[in-house]
């Protein structure tokens, strides 16, 4: 069991950990905006989560926290 | 669930400025991860510069001065002679290193000031808008270089990892990048050891960390960073280009 956390004011949705993700299960939410005007990054799926912190290591605004 | 990756403590929490994928945002992180593994985010002074990361003292934890244009080693100097138990660094942009702050720069390694230098060359001017810079690459196009950088009135790139590392105040001479996980943990590796060499009295260390500006050239952050890994590696190879002690060049002084 593993997951990330994004915290969607601070993302700037560069999709640095979109590209990262070993497992591709990282997108821009095509929903969500957030305050500054970017599309957040969110899990879409909690189940397939390893823990890597991959995204995490990518991420340039330190905006995703990870839990294992 | 215990969480196995968080911000650092020396990282504050103001949000950072930069453009969304700028690569200073990584080198940030590194910058305060290697702080808080060393123990040293209370006595650590960081000089910022002028660029894109002018406003880094928002973001370091530790005490920070703003140093004028290039000046950065220079203000490092004057804080490491007066703080000798302090554990100094700067962090600059290659148009503040490189171009107006060449002369500090050179002068502050030949003399083997003990200090710390975080040395971001994304190739361009970023603040003032995609300007060439000395780290410019031979036909790179740019806000000044509409045709691409010529070689014939522009002259060449300078590679300052290769210049500095023939000079005997010079402990560590090391370029790196944060373009992949395995890049980014080569690079922290690279500034942990600069700060370490410092704190043993090893001499002057600077990383060189090859890094994107995707605003200015261009391109999307995901795309900036293949167009560095095609365009600025080859030309900017990486590697350890100097590993050693300053104290061993002084032997000879003493004996
Ligand atoms: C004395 C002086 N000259 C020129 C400038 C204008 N200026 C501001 S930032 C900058 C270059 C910044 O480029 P770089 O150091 O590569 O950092 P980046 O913004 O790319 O991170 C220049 C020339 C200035 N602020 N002060
Ligand atoms: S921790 Fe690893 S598997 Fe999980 S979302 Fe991040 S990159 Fe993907
Ligand atoms: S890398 Fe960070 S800022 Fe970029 S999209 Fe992912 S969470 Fe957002
Ligand atoms: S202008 Fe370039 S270097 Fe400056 S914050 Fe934006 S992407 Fe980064």
């Amino acid at each position: 069991m593993a997951k990330i956390i994004v915290d969607e004011n601070v993302c700037k949705g560069c999709a640095l950990c979109v590209n990262t993700c070993p497992k591709k299960i990282i997108a821009l939410s095509k929903s969500k905006i957030n305050a500054k005007g970017y599309h957040p990054a969110e899990l879409t799926d909690e189940n397939a989560c390893i823990g890597c912190a991959f995204c995490a290591t990518m991420c340039p605004d330190t905006a995703i926290t990870v839990y294992k | 669930m215990d969480v196995v990756f968080k911000k650092p403590h020396a990282l504050t929490d103001a949000p950072l400025h930069y453009c969304p994928g700028c690569t200073h945002g990584i080198v940030h992180r590194l910058v305060a991860e290697v702080l808080d593994e060393l123990g040293v985010e209370g006595k650590a002074v960081g000089v910022a510069s002028v660029g894109c990361s002018v406003m880094s003292y928002n973001y370091f934890g530790c005490d920070m001065v703003q140093a004028p244009h290039g000046r950065a080693q220079a203000v490092a100097t004057g804080l490491r002679r007066a703080l000798p138990d302090g554990v100094i660094f700067t962090y600059q942009g290659d148009g503040d290193l490189a171009a107006i702050g060449t002369a500090e720069t050179v002068h502050a390694a030949t003399r083997g000031e003990n200090i710390t230098v975080i040395f971001i060359n994304n190739a361009i001017y970023g603040m003032t808008g995609g300007q060439m810079a000395p780290t410019s690459l031979p036909n790179q196009i740019t806000q000044t270089t509409p045709y691409g950088r010529d070689v014939n009135s522009a002259g060449f790139p300078v590679r300052v990892c290769e210049m500095l590392s023939t000079l005997d105040g010079v402990a560590l001479a090391q370029r790196v990048t944060v373009d992949s996980v395995k890049n980014v943990k080569i690079a922290k590796a690279a500034i942990k050891k600069a700060f370490q060499n410092q704190i043993e009295g090893k001499g002057y260390s600077i990383v060189e960390v090859l890094s994107t500006c995707p605003t200015n050239w261009g391109l999307s952050p995901v795309d900036a960073l293949q167009w560095l890994r095609d365009n600025m590696i080859p030309y900017y190879p990486l590697g350890v280009y100097k590993d050693a002690d300053k104290r061993d060049n002084m032997k000879g002084d003493k004996e």
